[in-house]
Formats: C-alpha cells, sequence, structure tokens
C-alpha cells in the first residue's frame, strides 16, 4: 500500500469539465529554494545537475562564488528522509558530503541513477535523476550552529494560514509533536493584513535568536510568508531553517506544494512538474483526462464520483477482493472514456475482474450501458469478467442491455447484489 | 420545514448564461425550484430561459427579492461571485465550482464573517429540500418528501444513500451537499446541527471521507445535543495512507483521519455507523421504525 494518494489527489468529479491534473504540485527542493529566492528568502546556495561533469563545475563556480570548500550532494526525489535513505544499487545515503572538489565525482556518481529508498518511499526506492550541489552552510564550526523547524500551511480548522515553527530542527516533525508539543509554536495569520512584524519577531524570540540572528530571521519569516501567498503554495517545510557561524538565517531544505487549483496564475511554474516522480500508469489516464489511482489489489473499478468510487473500493474489500485501483470516470461516462478507463484497467495484469459502478443521475443509465456494451465491443475480447451496476434514471432498461449483450457481462443494481457478484469473482 | 431552500425560495443563478448555468437552471426549474432569475456581467437586460438577467446581484436581488444564490461562475472568478452574493443581501449561497484557489477561499471565509449569509460548498452537489426546490445539480426524480435528513460531501454517494432511503419506504426533508474542499462555508457540524433542529426530520444520514476532521467534529457535537438517531457512513476505509511530501498537515489536524479512525470517533458519540454503503437506507428504517 506504499502510494501516493491522499484525499485532496482523488477529489476531482470533473464538474465544469476542468482540464485537471492533480490538486497539488509537489516541487523538487532546488525549484522550491528557486521560488524562495525570488521573495528573498535567503537559501542555502546550490546548482543543480544531472551528470557528474557538471557537477564538478557547479562545485568549482559555488567555490568561487560562497568560498565554499566542501559541498553537499543532495538527491532531488519527491520524498523525505534522503538524508538517511540509502541507494540500492551503492549504499550511498541520498544526502552526502563531498570534503572536497575531488570528492565530488565519487559521491554525484554513488547517488545519481541510483535508486533511493527512503522511509517516505516504497522499497523499491525513486530513481535520482537530478542532483543538487551546495554549498557547505555548516563551515566553518559546526558547533556555532543551530537548526530550527519552519512551515506555512492552511489550518482547515480557522480557515486561515499558520506559521509553525520549532527549536527542533532537523529533526522528524511528527515525532516532535508528539514527545515534546511545547516545543511547537504556532502563529495564525490574519488574512486581512497577512504576517505583521509583531508576529515575526515572536518567532525570533520564541527561537531564542538575539542580535543579528534575530534580524535576520524577521526578514526570514517575513519574506517566507510573502513567498507562500505569491506563489499560492499549498504548503512550505523548511527543515532545517539554519543559523549559520555568521549568524545568517537560511533555509537549507525546501519542501514546496503548490496548489493546482491556482497555476493558472503562474503558468512558469507548471513546467516545474516532473512526470517521472509520478506513477506511468497515473500519468496516462491523466492524460486521457481519467481521474486515476493505480493500486496493489485485484479487482479493477470503474466508478463516477470520487466519493462513491471509494465506497466502491470499500465494498470490493469487504467482499474479499482487494481493489486494483481508484477510478472516477466523471459525469459523463460515454462510450469514448469508458474505452479508455477499460484499457487502463486492463493494463494491470493483477486484474482478476472490473466492477463498474455508475449511479446515473442526469445521464441515463441507459445511455452508460450503450456505451460499455460499444467499448467493450470495439476492445475485443476483454479477458476478465466485468460486473456492472447501474443504478439511477433509467436503470431497469440498461440491465436489459447488458443481459441481452451475449457478452462477458454480469449485471447488478442493487450495491449489495454488486458486491455479491465480486465474492464470486475473487472465490 | 426544511433547511436552507424551500419553495418560497428566490433563487437566481451566478453564471445563468454558461453551459452549465443554462443546463442546470433547466433542470431546476423543471422540478419546480422558484428561479427568478440570474447574473451575468454585461448582459444585463436580456432574457435568458425567460427569467431577466442582470449586471450585478445587487440589482436581481432589487427586482426579485431573490433570497438564495447558486454559483456556476468559472473557478477563477468564482471565490468573487460569492462575495458579490454576500454584499447584495443573499441569505444562502451555493457555490457549485470546483477548483477554486484556496487562497481566493482564505478571503471569502474572511469576507463572510461579518455578513449575514450563509456559503454552502464550493465544490458541492448542492442543496435539495425534496419536491420543494432543488438548488444543485443532483439528479432530482431520485428525491422523495419524507423525514430523512442527508448531509454529505460526495455527490454521488449522496445519489446512492437518497435512493436507498427511497427504496426503503421512507423519504428526505433536505439533502445538503458540504463539498470536500478544505474551506468550505457550511460544515458537517453546521449542517447535521440545521437538521436536527429541523421539526420535519426525524432522522439524519451522514456521508464523510477519509481526511480532514469534520466528521469527528459533527460527531462531539452529536453526542452533546443530539436528539435524532444519525446513520453514518465514511468512505475510504481502503484508502492507503497519504504520502505527501510534508507530516505538518497531520500534526495541525490533530486527530487521526483515517477512515477507521473517523468511525471510532462516531460511534463513542452514539452515531450509528455502518461499515458498507449499501446498509444506509436498511438501517436508517430500522432506527425509525
Amino acid at each position: 500500500m506504499n502510494k501516493k494518494y491522499s484525499l485532496n489527489v482523488v477529489r476531482n468529479n470533473n464538474f465544469l469539465h476542468l482540464p485537471k491534473i492533480i490538486l497539488i504540485m509537489n516541487l523538487h527542493e532546488f525549484q522550491g529554494k528557486s521560488i524562495l529566492k525570488k521573495y528573498g528568502v535567503a537559501i542555502q546556495e546550490g546548482i543543480v545537475v544531472d551528470n557528474s561533469n557538471d557537477a564538478i563545475d557547479a562545485a568549482k563556480k559555488l567555490n568561487t562564488e560562497t568560498g565554499s570548500e566542501w559541498f553537499v550532494v543532495k538527491a532531488q526525489i519527491h520524498a523525505g528522509g534522503r538524508g538517511k535513505g540509502k541507494v540500492i544499487e551503492t549504499g550511498s545515503n541520498g544526502v552526502v558530503i563531498a570534503k572536497g572538489l575531488n570528492e565530488v565525482e565519487e559521491k554525484v556518481n554513488g547517488i545519481l541513477g541510483g535508486h533511493l529508498v527512503t522511509a517516505q518511499t516504497t522499497d523499491k526506492g525513486k530513481k535520482v535523476n537530478k542532483v543538487l550541489i551546495a554549498e557547505d552552510a555548516y563551515a566553518p564550526d559546526f558547533d556555532k550552529t543551530s537548526e530550527f523547524y519552519m512551515s506555512v500551511l492552511l489550518n482547515r480548522e480557522t480557515g486561515r494560514n499558520i506559521i509553525m515553527y520549532s527549536t527542533e530542527g532537523g529533526m522528524n516533525i511528527e515525532e516532535v509533536a508528539e514527545k515534546t508539543p511545547h516545543l511547537i509554536h504556532k502563529e495564525e495569520i490574519d488574512p486581512k493584513v497577512g504576517v505583521t512584524a509583531f508576529q515575526c519577531r515572536k518567532v525570533a524570540f520564541n527561537l531564542g535568536l538575539s542580535g543579528k540572528a534575530f534580524k535576520d530571521m524577521v526578514k526570514f519569516v517575513k519574506a517566507l510568508y510573502s513567498a507562500y501567498e505569491g506563489c499560492d503554495a499549498s504548503m512550505f517545510e523548511i527543515n532545517p531553517v539554519l543559523k549559520t557561524c555568521d549568524d545568517r538565517i537560511i533555509a537549507v531544505d525546501s519542501k514546496v506544494s503548490l496548489d493546482s487549483n491556482a497555476l493558472y496564475r503562474h503558468p512558469d511554474y507548471l513546467e516545474m512538474r516532473d512526470l517521472s516522480e509520478e506513477d506511468p500508469m497515473d500519468v496516462e489516464a491523466d492524460a486521457a483526462g481519467l481521474n486515476y489511482v493505480n493500486l496493489d489489489g485485484n479487482v479493477g473499478c470503474m466508478v463516477n464520483g470520487a466519493g462513491l468510487a471509494m465506497a466502491t473500493m470499500d465494498i470490493i474489500k469487504q467482499s474479499g477482493g482487494e481493489p486494483a485501483n481508484f477510478l472516477d470516470v466523471g459525469g459523463t461516462a460515454d462510450a469514448d472514456r469508458v474505452e479508455k478507463a477499460f484499457n487502463i484497467i486492463l493494463k494491470d495484469k493483477n486484474v482478476k475482474g472490473i466492477l463498474v459502478n455508475i449511479f446515473g443521475g442526469i445521464v441515463r443509465c441507459d445511455r452508460v450501458a450503450k456505451g460499455i456494451v460499444q467499448a467493450y465491443k470495439s476492445i475485443g475480447e476483454i479477458p476478465v469478467p466485468i460486473i456492472v451496476r447501474l443504478q439511477g434514471t433509467n436503470a431497469i432498461e440498461a440491465k436489459e442491455i447488458v443481459d441481452n449483450s451475449g457478452l462477458n457481462v454480469h449485471s447488478a443494481i442493487t450495491l449489495k447484489e454488486a458486491a455479491e457478484k465480486v465474492k464470486t469473482l475473487v472465490h | 420545514m426544511s433547511v436552507l431552500v424551500n419553495k418560497n425560495s428566490k433563487v437566481i443563478v451566478q453564471g445563468f448564461t454558461g453551459g452549465e448555468g443554462t443546463f442546470h437552471s433547466e433542470q431546476m426549474m423543471d422540478y419546480g425550484t422558484n428561479v427568478v432569475g440570474g447574473v451575468t456581467p454585461g448582459k444585463g437586460g436580456q432574457k435568458h430561459l425567460g427569467k431577466p438577467v442582470f449586471n450585478t446581484v445587487k440589482d436581481a436581488v432589487d427586482a426579485t427579492g431573490a433570497d438564495v444564490s447558486i454559483v456556476f461562475v468559472p473557478p477563477a472568478f468564482a471565490a468573487d461571485a460569492v462575495m458579490e452574493a454576500a454584499e447584495a443581501g443573499i441569505s444562502v449561497v451555493i457555490c457549485i465550482t470546483e477548483g477554486i484557489p484556496v487562497s481566493d477561499m482564505i478571503i471569502v471565509k474572511e469576507y463572510l464573517k461579518d455578513k449575514e449569509c450563509r456559503m454552502v460548498g464550493p465544490n458541492c452537489p448542492g442543496v435539495i429540500s425534496a419536491e420543494q426546490a432543488k438548488v444543485g445539480i443532483m439528479p432530482g426524480f431520485i428525491f422523495k418528501k419524507g423525514n430523512v435528513g442527508i448531509v454529505s460531501k460526495s455527490g454521488t454517494l449522496t445519489y446512492e444513500a437518497v435512493d436507498q432511503v427511497t427504496k426503503v419506504g421512507l423519504g428526505q426533508t433536505t439533502a445538503i451537499g458540504v463539498g470536500g474542499d478544505p474551506i468550505i462555508g457550511t460544515t458537517i457540524k453546521d449542517a447535521v446541527e440545521l437538521l436536527m433542529n429541523d421539526e420535519e426530520t426525524d432522522g439524519i444520514i451522514m456521508i464523510g471521507e477519509i481526511g480532514g476532521n469534520l466528521e469527528a467534529e459533527a460527531g462531539k457535537w452529536i453526542q452533546k445535543n443530539g436528539s435524532k438517531p444519525v446513520v453514518a457512513f465514511i468512505a475510504g476505509d481502503t484508502a492507503p495512507k497519504g504520502r505527501t511530501m510534508g507530516h505538518a498537515g497531520a500534526i495541525v489536524g490533530g486527530e487521526s483521519d483515517t477512515a477507521s479512525a473517523k468511525k471510532e470517533i462516531l460511534r463513542s458519540c452514539g452515531v450509528h455507523v455502518v461499515d458498507s454503503p449499501a446498509d444506509l437506507g436498511v438501517k436508517m428504517a430500522e432506527l425509525l421504525n
């Protein structure tokens, strides 16, 4: 069940027929940092590369610009826990230090092109196509630095954004919340005025800062929040925020997720989408305009509406099967869409049968039934049995169309009947 | 009685002349909803579907006395449309539009705070009071006047519940689709409260999903104030746990938001939770008889 999947990804009933991709677009560290920098947030400087030759050039350039003699090589994948993660092929961690230019090539080769497994990936890991060569921001005296945690996100309960921060930087924030909740602070932002100067000062005081570091933190918080608002983000997580030896405050990591619904205001960010981070079947379904999430089970399903789709998956499970996918065909469910949906589901070789569950409201069931029969014939032989449950307008006519089609299709009207038929399928 | 909308509601449609607005306005009027006109900026003075078109919501309210609005405006302009309705004195604004940026909704929520206006949605199927008024996009024919109120995050799953309630010989007072966006105007708790206070509603069906705290919040309210049986289903038992990049959301949410955690909370609050969505109607009938 190690799948990218959240409620936010699946909520889409295609109303108003919007070309919807995903509701949240995750960015790589280097992409997130480029946005932060644009809004004046100080960052750990770095250059992203996809081969070891460029990596050496990047390190030389960083050396000239920042004076950094050591370099941090950071795998760019959409998953946290990279530092502790391991590259399957080489055993290297996902974030390593090259102690000098002569080590850069070797360290990069230990990561680039390999598959990095972290606590947030599957055990197959994620392929690393790019690495960030970054300055060593902890030099020259590691002991004089300190790390903090900071995130910006929506508090759903109040409908306002909050800045959440902690002195416990560089740690798993979920653990901090569990073990030492008093070390997590929150500032809620009034949308009428945005983040205020006193709130920025409060953050800096609570983090125990003074002098130049205090002033820098005030600036950092202000800039971070304006970046969050400016790019229509749905989450920023900066862990760690670093106080350097010379009392500068910089973002060493960045996890940035953007609100896909607002991307029309930022067409340039759309280019930051990395399809290689997404399941290939999900991408293909997406291109066909289907809202699909590939899962590990043996019973495929095709449903209209996200809520009914989730409920249908639950029914498959309760009947002894495992859902092979989530698929919301949307309101129209015409022959063309049904055919595309069948094709996607059938690519998954684990599928033993397919449950089609459509509640026909404004779209009549008999039309959907005709579409299914037409799609079936157009595909040719479908190697697995199909259970079609059509309920709503003209459900009885629809059942007749399915029953008289002569195809390997079983009809049902109530959810209970459909569940019983799934049972016979998996046993 | 019924809640939010009834046969006396005077409804205007924002985004009246667009494709979705036109289609669903016709459907609503066929159902018997008292649609008194619509708003499309720049088309004021025209007639559409036999009803007057206005440039602004204010003009529409002044001319027709409209008190309910339904919004079919595209996502980039929908937040503005909701605020316009509130400013013009509309008391219930139902926003169907899907895909409104969260940052826009933060502003809308703030704007509505000191207005006498309730928002339902966005990204919802709307509100229907059976055999009185349909202000939404649901198939009207499955509804039958009765004594069960329905609250739901989801569209087609609501229709499923409605259909089951009708088939077991009961009917509905009002069905409220609250929507699934991160910021919504009327929460599940708000909708349950409205139905709990409605004289004609004898039982409530509540349909939730994985994610968020809305169901738990409603459960706690029911535990304290509930006077009628509530049957609930939470979709997403089989949904694998989310793998978003950060985990800050879970901390803000506080409580666990998986389907099983929600069911447990609801059961402890005295809500009748069914594991299969096929049992919603039967369970309600059992409790009411």
